[in-house]
């Protein structure tokens, strides 16, 4: 019976890293051409509390940064069939039409305005009390479902990011709401690939072991047996196939990266970086290669080795001096590394082309550091200083610079975006 | 024979005879020896002197464990991204030797910390070695090792907030607990 728990078990934590399969439907983008940013606009939802369904998905869109979206106040106001000629005045190409079931089910629809038909039409459960935890991650799921059927890929609406503040592990809503203590105490959170357990870090100056904890259930494992202030083990990450942790241990004779299984047990080292240091490992999604920082030609640099640790190549050009790229994170689609560095005494945030090492900055004011990829490979959130008051979780739009303020309140950072979070209460 | 010529030969021997006395052997001094230590203290003497005040008493145990641990305690500051002992540290460092060769009871933990540059993940590693970069040092002055513990706090506990270079300055460094022994240490 333990056993076949135990396999259960296992069997849940070691789901692949999913790629949403490629939409076969009709999307928004197809009838435009996909040159221009296209214009959306939520119709005011009908049904209990419409208002806030409405706000949430304009927002969602919103924040995905690929529309123009139109405040729902704007919409003209009608009864009965939609009035496509009132929509085409008004210069948007595509209408999301809402409606709360007595089921308590959402219908939702997009209309084309300019072929002035309906492209696409679903029900959606929204579970638990409303505007409840689970509702409103359900209800980014819509928001998701939506930005598909515009553009042929899912939204990054429904998922979550994870962060230390205060010294224990907390999880955010994608748009700042629902702000969760997860543990007592802990650091440097990173997801695993099915979304329902974290790995995490406690460095509080006494026995330093991984950390994970479940989500649903908020039961705590150490993954390794850090027993003395000699041992300190940190910055895990969870590799795209679920089974293992990679990790960094510090010793008295330097730190070094080792993986342990994600169910604990046999710990075994990957680099031998001998009285220097080697931290900060990401895996990348196709789990043959990791990154990560060490000093080990002198400054510290971003490398880049194969699974097994063996060869070790340079993955950052020109680190020198006070730049120190550290912080690596590989973009789900396995395409670049997101890293930060130090330009003009502060840090900030680079992304490199793994293939030709050509290199981008994508942050410019304040402070910013640690980023994380959502699933979408094209934002990051990252720790920022920009805001003036004190360090918080910044999302920023790779593509276009873009950025909105994630946190408040006490200082928030650490920070690691979940995968897609469908199918996870 | 007339009897002044025997009378005339007494006269003349006498003076012989005293100035043959009168000669007396030196004195040879025999060698000072070392003289043994002598009280300062003034001895006291019958009742008629006036009443003596005994001399202030030493620094009791408390306040030389007191000292010490102010020592042992100190914390050392290094310069930027590195774990070398600079001149200042190593001063207080050779104040904290004679102390830990005299307690060979006394254990202690070194943290290692870091201003807020760089990652947090690459301040843990440099923090460890701040605090095994002055273990190493005291181990290699004889100092066995499984008196030191080491341990790092990357720049998660900064002495200062700020980003100023002050702050900083303040926040690269090894900090000292005692871990036993820390009642009743001797001073040297």
């Amino acid at each position: 019976m333990l056993f076949t728990a135990l396999m259960l078990g296992i069997s849940a934590l070691n789901v692949s890293a999913q790629q949403p399969p490629p939409f076969q439907g009709v999307t928004l983008i197809g009838k435009y051409g996909g040159t221009d940013k296209l214009k959306i606009i939520v119709d005011p939802v009908k049904g209990a509390n419409g208002d806030s369904i409405a706000t949430i998905i304009s927002r969602d869109l919103d924040y995905s940064d690929r529309f123009l979206v139109l405040s729902t106040s704007s919409a003209p106001v009608s009864n009965g069939p939609l009035n496509y000629a009132l929509f085409t005045q008004l210069g948007v190409q595509g209408v999301v039409e809402a409606t709360v079931m007595p089921s308590g089910w959402l219908r939702v629809e997009l209309h084309d305005v300019n072929n002035k038909i309906l492209l696409q039409k679903s029900d959606f459960p929204l579970p638990g009390s409303a505007l409840g935890k689970d509702w409103r991650m359900a209800l980014h799921g819509v928001s998701d479902s939506i930005e598909e059927w515009i553009l042929g890929q899912r939204g990054i609406a429904q998922t979550r990011i994870a962060f230390h503040r205060d010294d224990r592990v907390w999880t955010v809503d994608s748009d700042g709401a629902n702000v969760t203590a997860v543990t007592s105490k802990g650091k440097t959170p990173k997801w695993t690939p099915n979304g329902r357990a974290l790995v995490y870090a406690i460095l509080d100056g006494d026995a330093s072991p991984i950390m994970l904890v479940d989500l649903a259930t908020g039961a705590q494992k150490a993954l390794t047996g850090g027993r003395s202030t000699q041992v300190q083990d940190f910055a895990p990450a969870v590799t795209p196939d679920g089974r293992e942790v990679i990790f960094a241990r510090s010793t008295p004779a330097g730190s070094d990266i080792y993986r342990v299984p994600v169910t604990g047990g046999e710990v075994r080292r990957l680099t031998s970086t001998r009285g220097k240091d080697s931290q900060s490992p990401t895996v990348s999604p196709d789990g043959l290669r990791f990154a990560f920082s060490s000093s080990r030609a002198g400054n510290v640099n971003v490398y880049v080795a194969d699974a097994d640790g063996s060869n070790v190549e340079v993955l950052t050009p020109g680190g020198t001096g006070e730049k120190l790229p550290d912080s690596p994170d590989w973009s789900p689609d396995g395409r670049f590394v997101a890293y930060q560095v130090g330009l003009g005494g502060y840090q900030q945030v680079m992304v490199v082309n793994v293939r030709d090492q050509t290199t981008r900055q994508v942050t410019e004011f304040g402070r910013n550091d640690d980023p994380s990829w959502a699933p979408d490979s094209r934002h990051i959130v990252v720790t920022s200083t920009r805001g003036g008051t004190g360090a918080q979780l910044w999302v920023v739009d790779t593509q276009t610079g873009k950025s909105r303020q994630l946190t408040r309140g006490s200082v928030a950072r650490g920070s690691a975006w979940s995968p897609r979070l469908t199918g996870t209460p | 024979m007339p009897r002044l010529s025997r009378f005339a030969v007494l006269l003349v021997a006498l003076p012989l005879a005293i100035g043959a006395c009168k000669k007396k052997p030196p004195v040879v001094q025999a060698p000072a020896t070392n003289p043994g230590p002598t009280t300062s203290a003034p001895v006291p003497g019958p009742t008629t002197n006036p009443p003596v005040t005994p001399p202030p008493a030493g620094p009791t145990a408390a306040e030389i464990t007191a000292r010490a641990r102010a020592i042992m305690l100190e914390t050392v500051y290094f310069e930027y991204d590195t774990d070398a002992i600079r001149a200042d540290a190593q001063a207080n460092l050779e104040k904290k030797l004679p102390i830990l060769q005299l307690n060979a009871g006394l254990k202690f933990r070194i943290e290692g910390h870091c201003d807020d540059r760089g990652s947090d993940e690459y301040n843990i590693s440099l923090g460890r070695r701040r605090a095994e970069s002055v273990k190493r040092f005291l181990t290699d002055r004889g100092i066995d090792a499984s008196r030191i513990e080491t341990v790092s706090f990357g720049r998660e506990r900064p002495a200062m907030q700020g980003d100023t270079e002050d702050a900083r300055s303040k926040n690269r460094r090894d900090e000292f607990t005692i871990t036993a022994g820390g009642t009743d240490i001797r001073m040297p």
